[in-house]
């Protein structure tokens, strides 16, 4: 099963140019909460039909009664369909949601497979309440139901529009491991981007932290980029292991300010370390 | 990889926002036609933003970026590389009168397989029925068949049809939406490798077999056929189609095609589920408007000789369009 380090699943796709990319697999939970949104939809044009074919009984009771059967149910087969066929995989609760359905192999979605993942539900809902399907997206490796099984497709998440603001990336103080570019540069090399960024959260979140729990911490953080890269003594021993993790984090995010434009119109909310 | 985030960023962000709308562009309309040089530019754009991928997945303090751009060139990637053909215009005509009826024979095996087991439970249900006649109540929980045949007929003919009326079309809807339901449920169990599939196949035999039975034990087997044939003609065929979607289904599964994998054996059946999915459907819109407007009126009203010629016909009907349609005429006289 492949999981990415925030513990989630991924879908690992590479183009024939051996380009790897990684998407990340929506939750079961918020695949309950998008389908809630649904149900919650299909619910409401139920009973707009129901108003409006009532006004309709006025002229023939048995057609009204027969178009309101007729209608709900193509709303609710068709529901599904048509908002993921017109959105490219998305209905409203996984726009809300961010969650969009994908072809397992990173192609287009067809009709075909739309169709198939959503008549195929009714199976993934025995005995009740998704308790078929929801076992199986649990223990399956792309989080696929059984109707996403047979249409080959994946439920992602959208990542959010990032947003980056390079002016405050600076470094508060003077950073020691300047001194040392070579160990700068294999930081940079070594270190996920997933790590970066919760070195930088501890961080940004360290008043949060009791004393005590901020020195266990900030100890294990810097113990493991050590084991990274492995520096001086000279340098180690002068700073706390707090420092220590803030100069990796100040190495890692720093910009040359001489080649920073003026105005990149991109913001990164990282704050000085 | 070393590389300045910022001078990166705003290097490349242009193309990755022209890249954005384009796909954006596309997605909107399907049927949108670049020209040489527009696809030109979004292959440009993709390898660029690819490129960029790449480079920026060693670089330690760009997750969000990493991620955008995996999601924008997850989307442009399914653009470029899609081979299978989603421009085909979709025309009604030519997919009933040629796909489905092709479909159909394509899987042949899976819908004799579905025959035989409805004969089956209709062989169980009628041998229940001879061997122990209380067992009626079990096998057949309708309030509606409980009571005995002759007593229903002679009940259904003194009412001359009237027991509907007001109510035929909101019956069509019911048989329509409920036929369909259970259809496709048959369907759908064809990923439990098939064996729902068969229970519901079996089961459905059965109750027709032991209602079958009994009106016959009891007499009225004109009456029967007068009044299942002309919607049983097309129905019953119907849900054996749903029996046959879910037996290629689970064929698909099981591996019946040894040398394909799992996702290709299922990618290989997924049209032709959708193009019986159809069929079925259609089939049952129909059945439902019989039964509510037609199956329910015997004689005196409607002779029974009327009914049964008329279901006998459907029947022939839709045997020669499964069996016939959508074969081409080869120059010798012979079709394929």
């Amino acid at each position: 099963m492949m999981l990415n380090l925030s513990g989630r699943k991924t879908l690992q796709i590479q183009t024939p140019e051996g380009v790897v990319f990684n998407l990340t697999v929506a939750g079961l939970f918020t695949r309950f909460l998008a389908w809630t949104v649904d149900g919650a939809a299909v619910m409401a044009a139920s009973s707009f039909i129901t108003i409006c074919t009532a006004f309709m009984a006025i002229i023939s009771p048995d057609f009204a009664n027969a178009l309101s059967i007729i209608l709900y149910a193509v709303i609710s087969v068709g529901y599904g369909i048509y908002t993921e066929w017109k959105w490219r995989g998305q209905s409203w609760g996984k726009r809300l949601l961010r969650l969009r359905v994908i072809d397992a192999s990173g192609l287009k979605l067809q009709l075909s497979q739309i169709i198939i993942r959503n008549l195929l539900r009714p199976v993934d809902l025995l005995p009740a309440c998704y308790l078929l399907g929801g076992s199986f997206a649990f223990w399956n490796r792309r989080g696929q139901r059984l109707g996403d099984l047979a249409a080959n497709t994946v439920v992602v998440a959208i990542p959010v529009a990032f947003t980056i603001n390079t002016q405050s990336i600076k470094e508060a103080k003077y950073n020691s491991f300047r001194d040392y570019p070579h160990l700068e540069s294999r930081l940079r090399q070594r270190v996920k981007p997933v790590e970066a960024a919760l070195a930088l959260d501890a961080i940004l979140r360290r008043d949060e932290i009791s004393p005590e729990a901020r020195v266990e911490l900030f100890k294990d953080i810097a113990n493991y980029f050590r084991d990274l890269v492995p520096f001086e003594e000279k340098v180690d021993d002068m700073i706390t292991d707090e420092q220590f993790v803030r100069n990796v984090v100040a190495s890692i995010y720093r910009q040359n300010s001489a080649r920073q434009p003026k105005s990149s119109g991109l913001e990164l909310n990282v704050p000085t370390v | 990889m070393i590389l300045d985030l910022q001078q990166f960023i705003a290097t490349e962000r242009p193309r990755w926002d022209e890249l954005e709308s384009l796909l954006a562009k596309i997605e909107e309309d399907p049927d949108l036609r670049l020209t040489l040089d527009q696809t030109r530019r979004f292959h440009y754009l993709y390898d660029r933003a690819a490129s960029d991928l790449l480079r920026i997945s060693t670089f330690a303090s760009s997750p969000e970026i990493l991620r955008y751009l995996e999601a924008l060139v997850a989307r442009a990637y399914g653009e470029i590389h899609e081979t299978r053909d989603a421009r085909r215009r979709f025309l009604f005509w030519h997919w009933f009168s040629q796909q489905l009826p092709q479909t159909f024979r394509r899987h042949l095996m899976a819908f004799w397989c579905s025959l035989a087991l409805t004969i089956l439970g209709a062989t169980f249900g009628a041998g229940m029925l001879y061997l122990n006649p209380d067992a009626k109540e079990t096998l057949l929980p309708f309030s509606h068949l409980q009571v005995k045949p002759s007593e229903r007929v002679a009940r259904e003919e003194q009412d001359e049809g009237e027991r509907l009326n007001g109510k035929k079309a909101r019956f069509a809807g019911f048989l329509m939406t409920h036929n369909i339901r259970v259809s496709l449920f048959t369907l759908a169990l064809g990923m439990t490798y098939g064996v729902g599939t068969v229970v519901v196949l079996f089961y459905n035999g059965v109750i027709l077999g032991a209602v079958s039975f009994d009106y016959i034990q009891d007499g009225q087997a004109r009456f029967l056929v007068g009044w299942l044939l002309p919607h049983g003609s097309i129905e019953i065929p119907s849900v054996m189609i749903a029996g046959q979607a879910g037996l290629v289904l689970a064929s698909a599964l099981i591996g019946s095609r040894k040398r394909m994998t799992l996702l290709d054996r299922l990618a290989a059946v997924r049209d032709d589920l959708v193009t019986l999915i159809g069929g079925f459907s259609l089939l049952l819109v129909w059945a439902g408007l019989v039964e509510a407007f037609f199956s329910q009126y015997h004689e005196p009203v409607l002779p029974y000789g009327v009914k049964i010629g008329f279901g006998l016909l459907e029947l022939v009907l839709l045997c020669g369009f499964l069996g016939f349609g959508g074969r081409k005429a080869r120059p010798g006289g012979a079709s394929s």
